[in-house]
C-alpha cells in the first residue's frame, strides 16, 4: 500500500511490521513522534508488543537487554545527545550478543545546541560493535529496519539505522508500506539461541578472565565481518520478496567515471542531480552511496572505487582533529591497491546546514581544477 | 504586571540578543522568570555573582534570557555542572533552573545526591507535569490517569512529589508554590537564594499547550485558577483529612533546617589537613 509518511513513520511501520514485541524510549526532538506512534500503536493494539517510556536513554537501551535476553524482539529509537547517553549499553549490547534494533535519527551534537541534521552522533558511535547501515529516502529507512532484525538475528549483533534529522524524519515522501504476509515471510519469528528459560537455566553477564576473554571478542568481530555476505544476501532476499533493491554500498554512473563522489545519507539524493549536471559540463563523474558503514565492505568499495583518478568523499560530520570519519575509512579502504585514487575530503552540510545540487558541482570542479588539497579538507561554504 | 515592575525586569533581560522568546503566550515559564529577577533585585545582588544554570526542556531556556553569568547544559546534568562552579567559586549564588522531566527523570539521580551531600545551590524546579519540550510525553510528576502523547489511554505510573522527595533526600530548604502565587513566588526565591545548603522551590505551573490541552484544562486562565483552587496552604493542610487533600497540593515550606553544607565542611578539612 502507497502511503506519503515521513521517514519517523516509515519506521514506525518497520517496527509494526517486523512485530516487535518491546519498544523502550525516551523522547528527544527528532526521533520524538517514531516512539509516540509506536506508543499509541502498542495501546490500541495495532501492534502486540509492550511499550515503556522510560527516564532516559541509558535505561531506555538497558531495559532492552531484559527484554531481549528474555528471548524477544526489541527495539528503541533515539538521536543526538541520546544516543550518546546509551554508549556504556551500546557496547553491552554488542557484547551480550543481543539483536536489538536501534533507530537513529542523524542529529547534532552539543555543545552548541543544533538539533539539525548531522552524521557525528552515530559516526560516534561506530566503535561499539554495533553494524551501522545509512538511509537515503523513507522508503530505505522502513525497508532497512525490516532487513535490519533478519541481519541482527542471523548474527546475534546489534543493528542501528542511521537517517538525517528533518530532511528524512520530518519530511513526507511516498512510501510503499509492505502487507504483513510478505513480511512474516521473509522475516519468521525470532528464534534466539538462548534465553531466560526455567527449564533450561543459564547465567547472563558473568566475568570472563584473560583466558577467554580474547576469544570472545574475537568471535564478535569474525560474526559482525560475517555481515558482509549475510547482509548482500539478505539484499537480494528482500529484492525478491519485495522488489526493491539495495546494496551494502551503491553506484551510479561510474562505469565511465572520472571522478566518484561519496555520499551517505540524503546527500546522495542531491548529488545524484550533480552528477547529471556534471555530465552536462563535461566532467565524467559518478556517485557512490554509503550504506553499510559497519562493518566496513571493503572489497566492494574497493572494486567500485579502485578504478577512478579521483575520489571526494563528502562528509556530514567533522571530527576535531580528524576531519571527516568516511573519508578516513575510504583511505584505509582503498591504501593496500597497488594503483589507488587520490582521495579527497569535503565537509559539507554541519549543523543541518544545506547542501544543494550546486554545493556538490562545486566541490567537484574544485576537485576536477587541480586546485584541490589532499591532505586538507575542502570546508565547504565555509564562512570566514 | 504594574509598570514598575516590569520596569525592573526589563533591566535584566538580555534585550538585543535572544528576543523573541520561545515560550507559548500564557505559559508559566515567564512567570517563574520574574518572581527570580524580583527577589535577585530585592536582595540587592550584583548581576555578575549570579549564576544561572539550567538542564534542557523549554523551562531551561530561562537563563538564555536573562544577564546573569549563565550556562546551559545538557538535559539532566544541571546539577552537576552547577557543582563545579561551586566548587571554584563557592562565593557566587548559583542558581539552577530545571523542568521536573529534568530534574528528576533524566537527572534524578543528581538531584536526590545534591540535596544529600547539602551543596549550597538554589534548584527552582518547574513542575508543569509533562515534557514540555519535546511535545507532551508523560514526566515524573504527570498525575495517574492523565493523558500524555505516550499515554494517549491515560498514565499508569504514579507522581513523584518533588517537595517530598527533596526533603527525604535531605535538602536543607524546601518550599512549594505556583505560578498563580506570583508574591508568595517571591518571598520562596528570596528565602531559597539566602539560605545555606541545598535549597529547593518547586513551582506548580501550566503548560496550556502540552498538558492542559489533552486534558481538558482550558486555556492558561482556567489553568491558572485551576492552580489556585487546588493549592492549599501547608498550615491549614495539617488541618485536613488526607481525604480531602485529594488531587490538591500544598504551597508553602516544606523544610528549613541548618545543617552542615558541603563546601564549608570541605574548606575545613583542607584547613585541618594542612596542619
Ligand atoms: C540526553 C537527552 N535526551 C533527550 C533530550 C530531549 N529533551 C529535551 S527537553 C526534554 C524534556 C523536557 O521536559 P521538562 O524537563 O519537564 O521541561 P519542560 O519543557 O516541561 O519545561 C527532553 C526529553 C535531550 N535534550 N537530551
Ligand atoms: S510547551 Fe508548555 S511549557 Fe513549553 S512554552 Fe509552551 S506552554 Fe510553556
Ligand atoms: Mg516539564
Amino acid at each position: 500500500m502507497r502511503q506519503v509518511i515521513k521517514g519517523n513513520h516509515a519506521v514506525s511501520h518497520g517496527v509494526r511490521l517486523s512485530k516487535v514485541k518491546v519498544i523502550s524510549a525516551y523522547p528527544i526532538t527528532p526521533q520524538t513522534t517514531i516512539v509516540e506512534e509506536l506508543s499509541e500503536m502498542c495501546a490500541s493494539g495495532a501492534l502486540d508488543a509492550k511499550f515503556i517510556k522510560v527516564e532516559s536513554e541509558h535505561s531506555a537501551l538497558a531495559a532492552l537487554i531484559g527484554s531481549a535476553t528474555a528471548g524477544v524482539r526489541s527495539f528503541t529509537a533515539t538521536s543526538s545527545q541520546g544516543l550518546l547517553l546509551m554508549h556504556e549499553v551500546l557496547h553491552w549490547v554488542c557484547g551480550a550478543r543481543l539483536p536489538i534494533v536501534l533507530a537513529n535519527v542523524n542529529r547534532a551534537v552539543g555543545a552548541g545546541w543544533n538539533i539539525w541534521a548531522d552524521q557525528t552522533d552515530s559516526i560516534s558511535q561506530r566503535d561499539t560493535g554495533w553494524i551501522q547501515i545509512y538511509c537515503e529516502s523513507n522508503q530505505e529507512v522502513l525497508d532497512s529496519v525490516i532487513m535490519a532484525y533478519k541481519l541482527a538475528e542471523k548474527l546475534m549483533l546489534p543493528v542501528m539505522v542511521s537517517y538525517d534529522a528533518f530532511f528524512l524524519s520530518h519530511t513526507s515522501e511516498v512510501v510503499d508500506i509492505p502487507d504483513q504476509d510478505t513480511v512474516d515471510q521473509f522475516l519468521p519469528p525470532f528464534e534466539p539461541p538462548h534465553k531466560v528459560d526455567f527449564a533450561d537455566p543459564r547465567m547472563f553477564g558473568g566475568m570472563i578472565g584473560p583466558e577467554i576473554y580474547y576469544e570472545e571478542r574475537y568471535c564478535i568481530h569474525k560474526d559482525a565481518m560475517a555481515a558482509i555476505k549475510t547482509y548482500s544476501e539478505i539484499c537480494q532476499q528482500f529484492q525478491e520478496a519485495f522488489g526493491r533493491e539495495y546494496a551494502l554500498a551503491e553506484s551510479y554512473m561510474v562505469d565511465d567515471a572520472e571522478i566518484i563522489v561519496v555520499t551517505a545519507g540524503t546527500i546522495t539524493s542531491v548529488a545524484r542531480i550533480a552528477v547529471r549536471k556534471a555530465r552536462e559540463k563535461g566532467i565524467k563523474l559518478g556517485l557512490m552511496k554509503l550504506r553499510l558503514f559497519r562493518p566496513v565492505p571493503y572489497e566492494l568499495w574497493r572494486g567500485i572505487l579502485g578504478g577512478v583518478n579521483k575520489v571526494v568523499v563528502i562528509d556530514r560530520n567533522l571530527i576535531g582533529g580528524v576531519g571527516g570519519a568516511f573519508v578516513s575509512e575510504i583511505r584505509s579502504a582503498l591504501f593496500p591497491l597497488e594503483k589507488r585514487p587520490v582521495v579527497y575530503s569535503a565537509i559539507a552540510g554541519l549543523g543541518g546546514r544545506d547542501v544543494t545540487p550546486a554545493d556538490v558541482l562545486g566541490i567537484v570542479e574544485h576537485v576536477a581544477s587541480g586546485k584541490a588539497d589532499v591532505d586538507t579538507p575542502i570546508f565547504w561554504g565555509l564562512k570566514e | 504586571m504594574d509598570h514598575k515592575g516590569t520596569k525592573l525586569i526589563h533591566k535584566y533581560l538580555r534585550h538585543d540578543k535572544k528576543f523573541p522568546h520561545v515560550w507559548c503566550p500564557g505559559c508559566g515559564n515567564g512567570i517563574v522568570l520574574g518572581a527570580l529577577i524580583r527577589a535577585i533585585d530585592k536582595l540587592g545582588l550584583k548581576k555578575d555573582d549570579v549564576v544561572m544554570v539550567s538542564g534542557i526542556g523549554c523551562s531551561g531556556r530561562m537563563p538564555v534570557y536573562v544577564d546573569f553569568n549563565t550556562l546551559h547544559t545538557t538535559h539532566g546534568r544541571a546539577l552537576t555542572f552547577a557543582t563545579g562552579i561551586k566548587l571554584v567559586r563557592p562565593h557566587l549564588h548559583v542558581m539552577v533552573v530545571m523542568g521536573d522531566g529534568d530534574a528528576t527523570a533524566i537527572g534524578g539521580n543528581h538531584f536526590i545526591h545534591a540535596a544529600r551531600r547539602n551543596i549550597d545551590l538554589t534548584a527552582i524546579i518547574v513542575n508543569n507535569q509533562i515534557y514540555g519540550m519535546t511535545g507532551g510525553q508523560h514526566s515524573p510528576t504527570t498525575p495517574y490517569g492523565c493523558k500524555a502523547t505516550t499515554a494517549m489511554y491515560g498514565h499508569i505510573e504514579h507522581a513523584f512529589s518533588i517537595s517530598e522527595l527533596a526533603v527525604t533526600a535531605g535538602a536543607s530548604f524546601v518550599a512549594r508554590g505556583s505560578v498563580y502565587h506570583a508574591q508568595m513566588l517571591d518571598g520562596m526565591l528570596e528565602k531559597a537564594i539566602l539560605k545555606k545548603g541545598f535549597s529547593v522551590v518547586e513551582v506548580m505551573s501550566n503548560c496550556h499547550v502540552q498538558f492542559g490541552r489533552r486534558n481538558q484544562m482550558g486555556d492558561p486562565v482556567t489553568m491558572m485558577k485551576r492552580l489556585k483552587d487546588h493549592a492549599v496552604r501547608i498550615e491549614k493542610a495539617k488541618t485536613m483529612e488526607p481525604g480531602e487533600l485529594e488531587g490538591k497540593f500544598t504551597i508553602g515550606i516544606l523544610a528549613d533546617v541548618d545543617k552542615p553544607v558541603y563546601t564549608e565542611e570541605y574548606e575545613k578539612i583542607r584547613e585541618g589537613a594542612k596542619r
